[in-house]
């Protein structure tokens, strides 16, 4: 057995143990919840270790099929990202074609960039050609009524749901010395250090949270956060094996991608306040749509993709 | 053999038009994550007519797509008789796999009145899918005025529960026109039901439903300045 498979071994019955664990601490909780009342708290966590036993399965499938399955598994994910991110923009009937040729063209043109390893249109594609291109699109129709803000709000949808998203599966893509097939790794290591991260500041923020961070917009507390951080460090470096990093890097890695994460989950509050919504979808059950579940990975994902590259790839 | 319904096509037709229905669901639920929110109806099989806003020719398959399988089977959308019997291949869609009861939308062409045909379907146990506005709203109001077969319906059949059904982004993801639709989210908002009133007279009993269709449209907060 290669080095690799035994770590995705280790790793796959060591997230399973815990899940199992998470799962019967749900159970737990709700069982000491008194006869016939059920608490929002708890719910809410039982249906996220829900929701985590379905990405861990799907994401261990794609690893199995390899990097094709993780390129199809997150072009999904981009679509449902971008559906649910283009509901809620600005759009007439002037901008139909060009909504369509980012559904249909950018986005695919962007994963089959990946697959074939175009690092140059990967990186261009969507900032430079289609931010060119798609206002062109809309304008050839001739409809003036807020045009910058249809054709902006166009193009933040693509860098955010497939451009920034897309970043993640690159990871694979990385040319690490001494760290040859294994770069399927780093997306369990950034996934792991990023949900962890979140859940722990949620459950420290519940706990300890004082200080909120912006007071009109989220229950997000200094506290919570900062006790959030350091989980996600600790993680880090108890996951530090699967990484190139060692231990002390991985701990800073984690703390960044847990931190841009955090911040730009607030990002995403803040659009979601202006547009009146509390949800992007009801797509993933209790849990809203994929860009909630997705938000913090998608800030986090081209910094810390670009940060592993610069210090670690070749 | 019911009078409205078309003729009993063979098995092979019939085992056709139900795969086509299936793909159809598949096609809307994978392009629009289509979600039905039942508020203030539920799903139950009851005489219905569920009568919705027009603004493409994807909202009836929407609203027939997120009804639940059992009530799907007892619904017919009433359509236009000159649209879904132009080529062979709308002569199938129409008629065979979403079992519209068809209607002519121009006098001078009709062999029957069109109520009587709608109540004629709803005499056989059928719920129906009417968009009382006659036609795709192509203006910014967010309803044109409804027709009155609304009325005459609530009028013969009273004990008839009018469910009024908002289908909500359609315009954006298939507008007129387009042949690509577009993938957003669409929610299909099923209300309170509305019945005909004793002494309401037609325009009234009309503003009414219209009222009670347009109060299930999404508030979508759009910033200060133009909306889209």
């Amino acid at each position: 057995m290669s080095q690799a498979t035994t770590d995705i071994l280790l790793l796959a019955i060591g997230v399973v143990a815990l899940l199992t664990a998470l799962s019967f601490f749900g159970e737990v909780l709700r069982a000491r919840q008194p006869e016939g009342r059920t608490s929002t708290v708890v719910e809410t966590f039982v249906m996220r270790v829900h929701t985590w036993w379905a990405m861990v399965l799907l994401l261990a499938l794609a690893l199995i099929v390899g990097f094709p399955g993780v390129l199809l598994l997150f072009a999904f994910a981009s679509f449902a990202a971008l559906r649910e991110f283009m509901t809620y923009t600005h759009k007439r009937r002037a901008d139909h074609l060009s909504l369509a040729a980012a559904f249909f063209v950018v986005l695919p043109l962007q994963y089959v960039f990946l697959w074939t390893g175009d690092e140059g249109l990967f990186g261009t594609f969507v900032p430079v050609y289609a931010f060119l291109l798609l206002p062109m699109l809309s304008a050839f129709r001739g409809d003036t009524r807020s045009f910058l803000v249809r054709v902006a709000e166009t193009q933040w949808g693509l860098m955010i749901a497939v451009f920034c998203l897309s970043h993640l599966p690159a990871l694979m893509v990385l040319d690490i010395p001494g760290f040859e097939n294994r770069t399927a790794l780093l997306i369990v290591f950034f996934v792991m250090v990023v949900q962890a991260g979140d859940l722990l500041a949620f459950y420290f923020g519940l706990r300890l949270g004082r200080t909120r961070i912006a007071p009109d917009l989220s229950p997000r507390t200094w506290e919570g956060t900062i006790c959030g951080l350091a989980s996600a460090a600790l993680v880090g470096a108890a996951l530090a094996w699967i990484t190139p990093f060692g231990v002390f890097p991985a701990m800073v890695m984690a703390s960044v991608a847990s931190a841009t994460g955090m911040a730009g989950s607030l990002v995403f509050t803040a659009i979601k306040r202006e547009r009146g919504v509390s949800d992007w979808s009801h797509l993933i059950p209790g849990q809203g749509g994929f860009l909630d579940q997705l938000d913090s990975a998608i800030f986090a994902a081209p910094i810390f993709f670009h940060l592993t590259g610069t210090i670690w790839a070749v | 053999m019911a009078k409205t319904a078309p003729g009993t096509p063979s098995l092979l037709r019939r085992l056709a038009a139900r795969a086509a229905g299936h793909a159809i669901v598949l096609f809307a639920r994978f392009v629009t994550a289509v979600r039905a929110d039942w508020r203030g109806s539920e799903p139950v099989p009851r005489q219905r007519i569920y009568y919705a806003n027009h603004v493409s020719n994807g909202d009836m398959p929407m609203i027939w797509s997120v009804l639940p399988p059992a009530i799907r089977r007892t619904v017919r959308p009433v359509a236009a008789a000159d649209y879904w019997l132009q080529t062979p291949l709308r002569a199938f869609i129409g008629p065979e796999v979403f079992r519209c009861v068809l209607i002519d939308r121009r006098p001078e062409h009709r062999t029957a009145d069109p109520v009587e045909t709608m109540v004629a379907a709803l005499d056989e146990g059928a719920s129906l899918i009417l968009f009382p506005e006659g036609n795709r709203n192509m203006t910014e109001d967010p309803l044109l005025p409804f027709r009155s077969g609304l009325y005459h319906l609530a009028k013969a059949r009273p004990d008839v529960d009018l469910v009024p059904t908002w289908v909500a982004n359609l315009n954006e993801i298939m507008p007129k026109g387009e042949v690509i639709p577009l993938p957003l989210i669409c929610t299909v908002t099923f209300g309170a039901s509305v019945h005909l009133e004793p002494g309401e007279d037609r325009a009234a009993f009309l503003d009414r439903a219209a009222r009670a269709l347009v109060a299930l449209a999404p508030d979508r907060r759009l910033p200060p300045g133009e909306a889209a």
